[in-house]
């Protein structure tokens, strides 16, 4: 708040360089030759030749070349950097490098794409061929979604510095460990030669997942051959043409109904716009695909999916993962199926939600009570859905025309399946001082979610301390264990339940006056069912969380504009540790998910984006919204801290369907891509007419 | 050598006219309130007020703030109006990763002492020149609302 809180560019290092990345200009090509200007004393190209370890970045695999090497594969990559004292010059000199291609043929759409990064099949119920050859009505639709840019205030930044042998960076991060262990394989280090240190964060929204280990690398490499701290910090411009954004997608279903339109069986297919790497798309695609049936109990289904290779820009994490896409496909094409066979959606609907007990679409179990009917009460009593929804269908007269859409989405709480036990490890501590305060170490970030505060709250709720007693700093990897990454709405659930049990221990050791430590190792719940990731098979997630939206939209059918009427979230996410920073949470990840319906349009033209800055990618201001309905269904989960489950990524992924479903009852249209922009209403209202 | 006053003080500065006044706040002067997030005019994390209207200090030429006054939330942070937006901010829960923060400050003081009862839609338009990507805005203009009930005489 007082503006005193550090972001890396706010902090200055003793004999810093600046570095500017030269990129390539085109999708996909052979590197012939480069040819650097002539470089002024104290300036110096860092190129592949420089990497002391592996020239390939470490996140899920490693494939990505941390500085490209003789081939290029996307409109953007970085191929070298200009360091130097002066920022400047630095970007003069690189805008001076001249890169000689021989251009390849690339890969610009789903459609042509023929690799994949990874792909998968599973089915549920009886073969879904015989279902379909004698079913009475089969009904088919595709499914588009666009990109989604995270748009973080504060754009990605990091500094390296090389001391005594060690390689040490600070920035801009959700995950401190995940830039260890990448700046480890690039540098050639150990462990011991690695500091990664987390500087206040601006925003992440998985847009701070990944790529800071790439730049984290190259600045690693930079320092190491000038000799000084090297700073990068993305341009606007540079970060939404060069960071990983939310997979395009092409989803297609085919609903087999029998007389009545009861469905039969259905089947679903997946495509992602992975990018140029793989980067994170293989789990990405893997959440996409564990949400492809929604919330609904299907007999019958058959589920593909595939995160296709394009030479584009590499997707990857954004609050939702993977999910938003799905959800938006299957809640619309509910919707339409509903149309098609003359029934109220929400009626439709009912038939086939989902309730404790209920095998899930990889034949794991809802294990938990699942909340669906008190959220529908309360979302009734708060924007009396139904009327309106009746009221609305009559034909409207006039210039604006009104429609209220309602969604119904869960989010899978936790990394999917077994990789908490397998691959993660988390481990937290408590060390109690003698003054007896008690620090927290752990390894995950507070990027705006409001870690620090609920953390704190757990620690000193279970010791009965004052919140003042409980120190947390930002995360320093000499200083804090690897508790593992800030990602997947596990940092409150899983984290946090292991402070609650490092605290409930410490609680029982304490000793006024002494300096005490506490170690904490995860646990996994004996109560799942064993998840084969091959197969798809088994409890992807222990439990979770579950969202209902509802937008109530004021379309111009002259313009194609639609203006939001009332917004309104019930959300079950456990019990709530601390009711404002969920309503934060709530209200903002609402609002993106309302983005990435409506106004967040970014498009790709010959593999480069097209929407390059805040001035035409276009997300919500102040005027776009009003004030939004929040409320929480107390649901405790016994495997979270004080009953508390997953919640940042949940409240984005149900808006967008919402959204869309509300402006397709104003106007009478039927769509099925996002966003959905004035645009396209109006194409579809002339169209009509 | 352009001469202005910055947080009350007399200053003068070596920079070029065109170089842009954030460079120089955040450079030159070791401000660290105002913010790059665009570098475009679009975002509003770097804004500061001259002669008490809000500008992005990103797109103003460093020439264009001789002999006007420049307030940036470094200033701001002395007095009465901002600590009582403090605790508003902090009551409302309109802070998230904070990168807007010192922008939307800046923002609300602007509104607030032109009109220190402004209605939610006043400080809704107010603030639009200024992006969140964190809280949806709805908490934010929550804190200006409660600042401006409890701000008695304040602006």
């Amino acid at each position: 708040m007082s503006g005193k809180a550090a972001y890396i560019s706010d902090l200055a290092f003793e004999g810093e360089y600046w570095g500017k990345m030269v990129r390539s200009t085109v999708s996909y090509g052979k590197i012939r030759k480069v040819t650097l200007p002539e470089l002024p004393h104290g300036y110096t190209a860092v190129t592949q030749d420089d990497v002391p370890g592996l020239n390939l970045l470490k996140v899920v695999t490693s494939e990505q070349p941390v500085f490209a090497g003789d081939v290029v594969r996307f409109q953007g990559e970085g191929i070298l950097m200009i360091a130097g004292p002066d920022r400047k010059i630095c970007e003069e000199l690189a805008s001076e490098v001249k890169v000689d291609y021989e251009e390849r043929k690339p890969v610009l759409a789903i459609d042509e794409a023929v690799e994949s990064a990874a792909h998968y099949s599973f089915s549920g119920g009886k073969p879904v061929g015989e279902i379909f050859a004698s079913a009475d009505r089969i009904v088919k639709e595709t499914f588009t979604t666009g990109y989604q840019e995270q748009a973080y205030l504060e754009p990605q930044g990091m500094v390296g510095l090389y001391e005594d042998g060690r390689s040490v960076v600070c920035g801009s991060m959700q995950c401190p460990y995940y830039v260890k262990n990448a700046v480890m394989q690039t540098m050639g280090l150990d462990g011991d030669h690695v500091r990664i240190v987390e500087t206040t964060t601006g925003g992440g929204f998985g847009g701070k997942e990944d790529y800071p280990s790439l730049i984290g690398c190259q600045v690693a490499v930079a320092a190491k051959k000038t000799g000084h701290p090297v700073r990068m910090i993305l341009g606007r411009r540079e970060d939404l043409l060069t960071t990983p954004k939310r997979h395009p997608s092409k989803i297609t279903y085919q609903a087999a109904l029998d007389r009545d339109g009861n469905i039969l069986a259905l089947k679903a297919d997946v495509r992602l716009d992975a990018g140029a790497y793989a980067g994170l798309s293989d789990v990405v695609l893997q959440r996409s695909l564990l949400s492809a049936l929604g919330a609904y109990r299907i007999p019958n289904f058959e589920v593909y999916g595939a995160a296709m290779l394009t030479n584009k820009v590499s997707n990857g994490a954004f609050r939702g993962f993977g999910a938003p896409q799905s959800f938006f496909a299957i809640e619309t094409f509910m919707n339409h199926l509903a149309a098609i066979t003359g029934q109220d959606p929400l009626d439709y609907k009912k038939q086939y939600f989902v309730q404790q007990g209920d095998v899930t679409s990889t034949g794991g179990l809802f294990h938990h009570h699942v909340p669906i009917p008190e959220m529908l009460t309360r979302a009734e009593e708060l924007t009396d859905y139904s009327r309106k929804y009746r009221d609305y269908s009559r034909p409207q007269t006039g210039r604006f025309h009104r429609g209220i859409g309602m969604s119904l989405v869960f989010h899978g709480c936790g990394f999917t399946g077994a990789a908490e036990q397998d691959f993660i490890k988390a481990k937290v501590k408590l060390v109690k001082n003698e003054d007896d305060t008690v620090r927290i170490l752990v390894s995950n970030t507070d990027i705006g979610q409001g870690l620090k505060t609920t953390f704190s709250k757990i620690v000193a709720s279970v010791l009965e301390l004052p919140l003042e007693r409980i120190l947390i700093d930002n995360p320093d990897t000499d200083v804090v264990p690897d508790s593992g990454p800030t990602v997947a709405s596990r940092s409150l659930m899983i984290v946090g339940r292991l402070l609650e049990r490092a605290a409930a221990k410490l609680k029982k050791e304490w000793k006024d006056g002494a300096r005490q430590e506490v170690t904490e190792h995860y646990r996994h719940p004996d109560f799942m069912i064993p998840w084969d990731g091959k197969t798809f098979h088994g409890d992807a997630y222990p439990t979770y969380s579950w969202a209902l939206n509802v937008v109530e939209v004021e379309t111009d059918v002259l313009t194609g504009q639609s203006r939001l009427l009332d917004v309104c979230g019930i959300f079950d996410v456990g019990t709530p540790i601390d009711r404002t920073i969920m309503i934060g949470q709530a209200q903002g990840g609402m609002l993106q998910g309302l983005g990435y319906g409506s106004s967040e349009n970014l498009e790709d033209r010959d593999g480069r984006l097209m929407q390059t800055s805040f001035t035409d990618y276009m997300i919500p201001t102040a005027m776009d919204t009003v004030p939004f309905k929040i409320d929480f269904i107390d649901n405790r989960y016994d495997g979270g801290p004080f009953g508390a489950k997953g919640a940042g990524e949940l409240t984005l992924v149900g808006a967008a369907p919402a959204f869309e479903a509300a402006v397709e009852q104003a106007t009478g249209c039927r769509f099925s891509d996002i966003p959905l922009t004035p645009e396209k209403v109006l194409d579809a209202l002339t169209g009509k007419n | 050598m352009i001469t202005f006053t910055l947080n009350g003080e007399n200053v003068s500065s070596r920079a070029e006219p065109m170089d842009r006044l954030l460079d120089v706040l955040r450079g030159e002067f070791g401000l660290h309130g105002p913010k790059e997030g665009c570098g475009e005019g679009e975002c509003g994390a770097c804004a500061c007020l001259i002669d008490g209207e809000l500008h992005n200090s990103c797109i103003t030429p460093a020439g264009a703030v001789q002999g006007h006054s420049v307030v940036t939330l470094d200033g701001f942070r002395q007095t009465p109006q901002y600590r009582l937006l403090e605790e508003t901010f902090a009551e409302a829960g309109a802070v998230q990763c904070g990168f807007c923060t010192p922008g939307m400050t800046m923002a609300a003081q602007a509104i607030l002492s032109k009109n220190p009862h402004p209605d939610k839609d006043t400080i809704r338009e107010a603030i639009s020149g200024n992006l969140c990507r964190c809280t949806g805005y709805n908490m934010i203009i929550d804190a200006i609302s409660l600042a401006a009930e409890r701000g008695h005489g304040l602006w």
